[in-house]
């Protein structure tokens, strides 16, 4: 690097407040729609950037986002676990657009910190119920025939579950930030089970991470051997160690915590292992002091992103509503939007590739005046599941049950922008 | 290219895509895994006892145990040392409001103490207990939760008859037939509902982070 970063004469805190990005607390402040009546400075004068030469080709070897966009960043909520080794941070759904989240927005939820892990000493073992137990390593992995590339939605089963008993955060950040959508690459598992060879009893594997929580969890054999990958890329690069460098299950459609981050081990058995990650945890406690398990399948779901409660309403006039939505049974076949809390709804656009088991970007292109919104978002999948409203969902799951909440949100617009998160009648 | 060598070439690229075709081993990648090798990864204890290695332990050193290596987290009783997990108490909670999910009023199987300690406890010095401290330490967890009495020795033995008093309440997911009506090919669009109001906002709590103030430790958790 020879040269130096020129200053900028923006002031960069009034372009961060236009650009919302200072926060949940950040008044919006509505600007009339129309025209400037005095010049604008930034038209009528030279700025430095248009004068005076950049940086060079190599200034960030590894690229990284503008400073202006220094906000958008996953954020913890602390109060909920003992210790960040075993917490949760959430990707910044409010500031993203179209499908795919970017690498290093990726939310992460870790049981026992990141495992640094050297790829040239990781192993993937296959054992149990199997003619053959194999080993194999990142190399042989990588020269496996039958590389795939798929995009897949991952949202952890606790996604939402503060709001079970009424709303509690305000952004999509905190209450629907656990989930994100990348193209994986690898090879599918089938093809590592059937090199093991699979013994007839076989009815069940086991996969294990290779972290400090060696997490576990039991997954029924039809799916493994249907569409789950073993992955090494996400996003065309390496995995990122925060999400399992350098081997990851996927499991599409299915809830988070059994896409196995640093996989290590595949087991194959008669019977589910009745892991801590699928008793203690990850079953869900009905009214009835009964739990359901192996509640494996995401339902359908969907959320306004902007305007959210981090992302205001900056003008009246022409606005574009904004969310997405999937669904872990397969695509997501329509969207519906309302700006009366459910009275009426109109069905928005869908844009961009709509794939199975994948995130979808809708839109509806509004016409503000101004008025107070109820906004909300209902996602449709091609099994003709409906999103259900948080009171239908609660009439059969109860408030106890934390994981698999994917009833419809609400956000309040308020007449001078701002968006909170609240819940209607 | 001359022909011969593009005859070859076409060739190549036929033996590849055979090889694309069949299993892992007609391209000869991975190795046999070693017994020692899957003894070493394969830890895991299921609920019928399968993979319980041989040994014992008593309460008595379970306790001792676990007061020199758990309880500056889990508290001298399991109750749980500031937001660190609970293990024991909370029988008769799961219907409530505040259901409080521990080894004695939740769990299902006994078989997932042993493992899950074994593998992943101590929190930050995992795998370092031998197995016949994994199993005193679960006496003393089933002490502690009323289901063994304080003279109880667990051993590989008597381990698959220790039953968990909420086994019986899990069962198998069934949305797809007491969540029937949520597939609806045409719902509502016009006049849904007569009126709307607004029955609760997140402003009420303010847990938000960097919403300002922060609240008390609100209900629910990540898991
Ligand atoms: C430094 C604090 C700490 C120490 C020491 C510790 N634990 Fe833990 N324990 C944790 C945390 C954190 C978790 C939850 C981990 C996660 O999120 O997956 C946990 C989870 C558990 C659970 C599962 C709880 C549940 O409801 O699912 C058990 C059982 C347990 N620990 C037992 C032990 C035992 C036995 C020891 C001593 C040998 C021990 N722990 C030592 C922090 C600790």
């Amino acid at each position: 690097m020879t040269q130096t970063k020129p200053e900028t004469r923006v002031d960069r805190r009034r372009f961060l407040s236009l650009a919302g990005l200072a926060g949940a607390g950040a008044a919006a402040g509505v600007r009339p729609a129309a025209a400037e009546a005095t010049p604008d400075p930034d038209i009528v004068n030279i700025p430095e950037w248009t004068q005076a030469l950049g940086a060079g080709v190599n200034n960030h070897p590894y690229g990284i986002p503008s400073p202006f966009e220094k906000d958008v960043v996953r954020r913890e909520v602390t109060w909920l676990t003992a210790s960040s080794e075993s917490s949760v941070s959430f990707t910044p759904l409010y500031a993203l657009d179209g499908i795919i989240t970017p690498n290093g927005l990726c939310f992460v939820r870790h049981h026992g910190g990141e495992a640094e892990i050297d790829p040239a000493r990781h192993r993937f073992m296959i054992h149990g119920m199997v003619d053959k137990p194999l080993v194999f390593t990142m190399e042989d992995i990588k020269r496996m025939p039958g590389r795939t590339n798929r995009v897949y939605f991952l949202e952890c089963a606790a996604n939402s579950g503060m709001e079970w008993r009424g709303a509690q955060l305000n952004g999509c950040q905190y209450t629907h930030g656990m989930i994100h959508n990348v193209v994986y690459t690898g090879v599918p598992l089938r093809a590592f089970l059937e090199a093991a060879g699979v013994k007839p009893q076989g009815k069940w594997v086991l996969a294990e991470g290779a972290d400090a929580s060696a997490m576990t969890r039991s997954i029924p054999l039809e799916k493994a051997m249907d569409d789950c990958l073993v992955a090494w890329a996400m996003n065309g690069e390496a995995l990122r160690p925060e999400q399992g460098y350098p081997l990851r299950l996927v499991v599409p459609g299915w809830e988070g915590n059994m896409w196995i981050k640093w996989l290590r081990r595949i087991e194959v058995g008669d019977q589910p292992w009745g892991q801590r990650e699928e008793t203690s945890k990850y079953t869900d406690l009905l009214a009835d002091g009964r739990s359901r398990r192996f509640t494996f399948i995401m339902d359908a779901k969907s959320v306004v992103t902007s305007p959210s409660p981090q992302a205001p309403l900056r003008a009246k006039g022409p606005n574009v509503v904004s969310g997405i939505a999937w669904s872990g049974r397969g695509t997501i076949t329509r969207v519906d939007v309302t700006l009366d809390g459910g009275r009426n709804w109109t069905t928005a656009r869908i844009e961009g590739p709509a794939l199975p088991r994948a995130m979808t970007r809708f839109y509806l292109d509004v016409d503000w005046n101004g008025e107070e919104m109820l906004l909300q978002s209902r996602a449709m999948d091609d099994t003709g599941y409906v999103q259900p409203t948080k009171a239908e969902l609660r009439a059969v799951r109860g408030e106890n049950s934390i994981y698999h909440n994917n009833g419809i949100q609400t956000w309040l617009v308020r007449s001078n922008g701002e968006a909170e998160n609240v819940e209607v009648s | 290219m001359s022909r011969s060598a593009r005859v070859g070439a076409i060739a190549g690229a036929l033996l590849l895509a055979l090889a694309g075709t069949a299993a892992a081993d007609a391209v000869k990648l991975g190795r046999p895994a070693l017994p020692e090798e899957i003894k070493a990864w394969d830890i895991d204890v299921r609920p019928d006892g399968l993979g319980l290695p041989e040994g014992k332990g008593s309460v008595a050193q379970g306790e001792e145990l676990f007061q020199n290596q758990c309880a500056m987290c889990h508290g001298e009783f399991g109750e749980g040392v500031g937001r660190w997990p609970v293990l024991a108490g909370g029988q008769g909670t799961l219907k409530s409001e505040r259901p409080e999910k521990t080894i004695g009023s939740f769990w299902p199987d006994t078989s997932t103490i042993f493992d899950y300690v074994h593998r992943a406890m101590p929190f930050g010095a995992a795998q370092t207990l031998q197995p016949d401290e994994v199993y005193a330490i679960v006496a003393y967890l089933l002490y502690l939760n009323d289901v063994v009495p304080d003279d109880y020795v667990l051993s590989k033995e008597n381990f698959p008859k220790v039953a968990l008093p909420n086994q019986a309440n899990f069962y198998d997911d069934d949305r797809e037939t007491t969540e029937k009506a949520f597939w609806n090919a045409n719902p509502c669009m016009k006049d849904c509902k007569p009126k709307v109001e607004i029955t609760s906002h997140a402003r009420v709590l303010d847990v938000t982070p960097d919403a300002g103030k922060q609240g008390d430790k609100p209900a629910g958790a990540v898991e």
